[in-house]
């Protein structure tokens, strides 16, 4: 469950992201703007952390849809997410190529790193881990990702791990 | 040397610049295209090159490009699939990582075959590092004049966009991906009407693959004809595999479709062997979603030929004996893997990807999870095994899109192939999740044929 002061929290588009949305909305013809919501809540989610249901009604209003429309999109997909995470979410992937090769050992080692079970924030804020589904990069595996960028990092161990939590780390609390 | 078409250039300094693309002869099927044919003249050579989509189905490109409807006055729609996220496959990553242009090309020719105006590559929403090098291209090749208004002065317009997906395998079925890209769920669309005759805001589109579109590039160059002269039989061209698991060498390799199966698993020019001195246990040749073999079904089809890597010699034998090319999506599995774990990982996924349209492939995909994890944790039962091969049958071809089948085929054929390893988990619960299986007889030589009596 959402706590009542996250599922409030005010939201607020700045200009600048606004003609971010106006940009993608003039790729498609008169009247299919509907079809910019899956970029713009990428963009939401960049800029926010996560989807929250106060930016998903703003999004239904910036888009002229239902409320409704942008909740069954954003709940449909899973990068997006429907409640705060930690500063660097890391997504393993957990599907069979990369299990061949050490998946499930590598989300064990985060698992114990972190100190925090899949989909939980560490209590810094800076961390949450989860598995997802095969990343498309089966030959390099075990591989995670991080958004917003979604920078990929490949053929990990336990020791590329702890390097890039330490990086994450002293990022974080800059 | 085998002949690579679409990777040639993968290893020069710079390929991903439009200046140095445009150095190694980048869009010149564009120039002929545009300045030498009609559209129909570029559907012929694509027709005439037999190539078949890249993305798993394996249907003639050309032929669904000639289904197109041309209503007057209506757009038409040239969509990429680039929602690449079958598990085991990964070349269109690479190719638009590393060899943007080469899709951009593509689908400027493509695009003009059509007669779209408007084309749109949709890309997997993980993909946003891929999302920006295209981005960045088709800004280059706009500069250029190879986009936008009057293109090369022929009065051809067409414009590029690149679309993020969300995350969900089922927009890769190219209904759901319509869907999505007019910003809906991902939910199949019933089937017909078609997407050529109504697709993309209820236009005429079509859908094409990352890898097919690329083909095109050297079919309009050397022409259908001289397309056709590389591959085996109905498998014409170059085919792009991706292979991966406890392989040597694992990476993006383009084969000339009818390389021998041994050859592309145990030369070091390819996936250079199993490694760490292990042996091969089994093999998805095309994607998560093809019937996994053991090897030696793999090696060779069940009349003890030597099996090879085309449309025709992988499906040989059928689901009895035969797999898929797929995608080309190609995991290899050592001695050291349990095939059960390995059943559940891939329905796991499936139950997690399916979009839960349809009850059959919603519930069914749910109850083969829950039975093979129970299998796999050893809490199975003797009966599990029928029941399993009962779902999965249950499933296949009641379903609105394939995904049911995707999900079907890899645990029947788990069962068919490998009994005895789903049966030793029920009789050793104990040792279950602790010790593996092994190679057991999988790679032994197939027994002989028994001559016919006379």
């Amino acid at each position: 469950m959402l706590r009542v002061d996250e599922a409030q929290a005010p939201v607020e588009f700045s200009p600048a992201l606004i003609s971010k949305f106006d940009d993608i909305v003039s790729r498609y013809p008169q009247g299919k703007q509907k079809s910019a919501l899956l970029p713009i809540l990428h963009l939401v989610q960049a800029e926010f952390g996560w989807v929250s249901p106060n930016a998903m009604d703003k999004v239904a209003e910036y888009l002229h849809i239902q409320h409704i429309e942008v909740y069954e999109v954003a709940s449909f997909y899973s990068m997006y997410f429907l409640r705060p995470q930690g500063k660097f979410v890391l997504e393993v992937c957990r599907t069979g190529p990369c299990c061949l090769v050490g998946a499930e050992k590598i989300m064990d080692y985060i698992e114990e790193k972190l100190g925090v079970k899949e989909g939980e924030v560490t209590t810094d804020g800076l961390f949450s881990w989860r598995g997802v589904e095969c990343l498309a990069a089966c030959g390099f595996g075990p591989v995670l990702q991080i958004g917003p960028e979604y920078t990929f990092y490949e053929n990990l161990t336990p020791g590329s791990v702890d390097t890039l939590i330490a990086e994450l780390k002293a990022k974080g609390h800059n | 040397m085998a002949r690579k078409l679409l990777l040639e250039h993968i290893n020069v300094s710079g390929i991903n610049t439009f200046d140095v693309y445009r150095s190694k002869g980048g869009y010149a099927s564009v120039e002929k295209a545009l300045k030498t044919m009609s559209p129909d003249d570029v559907v012929e050579e694509v027709k005439k090159s037999g190539l078949r989509g890249r993305g798993g189905a394996g249907f003639p490109t050309g032929m669904k490009w000639s289904f197109l409807a041309k209503p007057e006055g209506v757009a038409r729609y040239l969509v990429c699939n680039a929602d690449e996220s079958e598990p085991g496959t990964f070349k269109d990553r690479y190719l638009m990582t590393y060899l943007p242009h080469l899709l951009i090309e593509g689908m400027i020719v493509s695009s003009f075959a059509l007669g779209a105006k408007t084309s749109y590559i949709y890309v997997r929403g993980e993909m946003m590092p891929q999302i920006r090098i295209l981005e960045r291209a088709i800004a280059e090749a706009k500069n250029a004049g190879f986009l936008g208004k009057n293109i090369l002065g022929t009065g051809y317009d067409l414009e590029l966009y690149v679309q993020p997906g969300g995350g969900a395998y089922i927009c890769g079925e190219e209904t759901a991906l319509l869907e999505s890209l007019e910003g809906k769920r991902g939910n199949p669309r019933i089937k017909p009407p078609f997407p050529a005759i109504a697709g993309l805001y209820g236009c005429p589109t079509v859908v094409n693959n990352v890898e097919s579109i690329a083909a095109v590039v050297p079919i309009i160059n050397e022409g259908g004809d001289e397309y056709t002269k590389i591959g085996i039989g109905r498998s014409t061209g170059t085919k792009l595999i991706s292979a991966g698991g406890n392989i040597k060498n694992p990476g993006v390799f383009e084969i000339e479709l009818g390389l021998p199966v041994e050859e592309f698993l145990y030369s070091d020019e390819y996936c250079g062997g199993i490694a760490n001195g292990k042996r091969l246990k089994a093999v998805v040749a095309g994607g998560s979603s093809v019937p996994i073999l053991p090897a030696n079904l793999f090696l060779k089809t069940i009349n003890n030929e030597p099996r090879l890597m085309s449309y025709e010699s992988l499906a040989d034998g059928g689901f009895v004996s035969g797999t898929m090319m797929g995608s080309g999506g190609f995991i290899a599995f050592d001695e050291d893997q349990c095939i059960v774990r390995n059943t559940w990982n891939f329905t796991r996924f499936y139950h997690h990807e399916s979009c839960g349209q349809c009850s059959p492939c919603r519930e069914g995909t749910g109850w083969m999870e829950k039975v093979l994890h129970r299998l796999e944790h050893g809490h199975g039962k003797m009966s599990d095994m029928d029941l399993l091969v009962d779902v999965s049958k249950k499933i296949e071809g009641n379903t609105i899109c394939p995904l049911g089948d995707a999900a079907a085929w890899p645990v029947a054929s788990a069962i068919r192939h490998f009994r005895d390893e789903f049966e030793w988990h029920v009789t050793n619960p104990s040792e279950a999740t602790s010790r593996n299986y092994g190679l057991a007889h999988y790679a032994d030589p197939l027994p002989k044929k028994e001559e016919p009596v006379a």
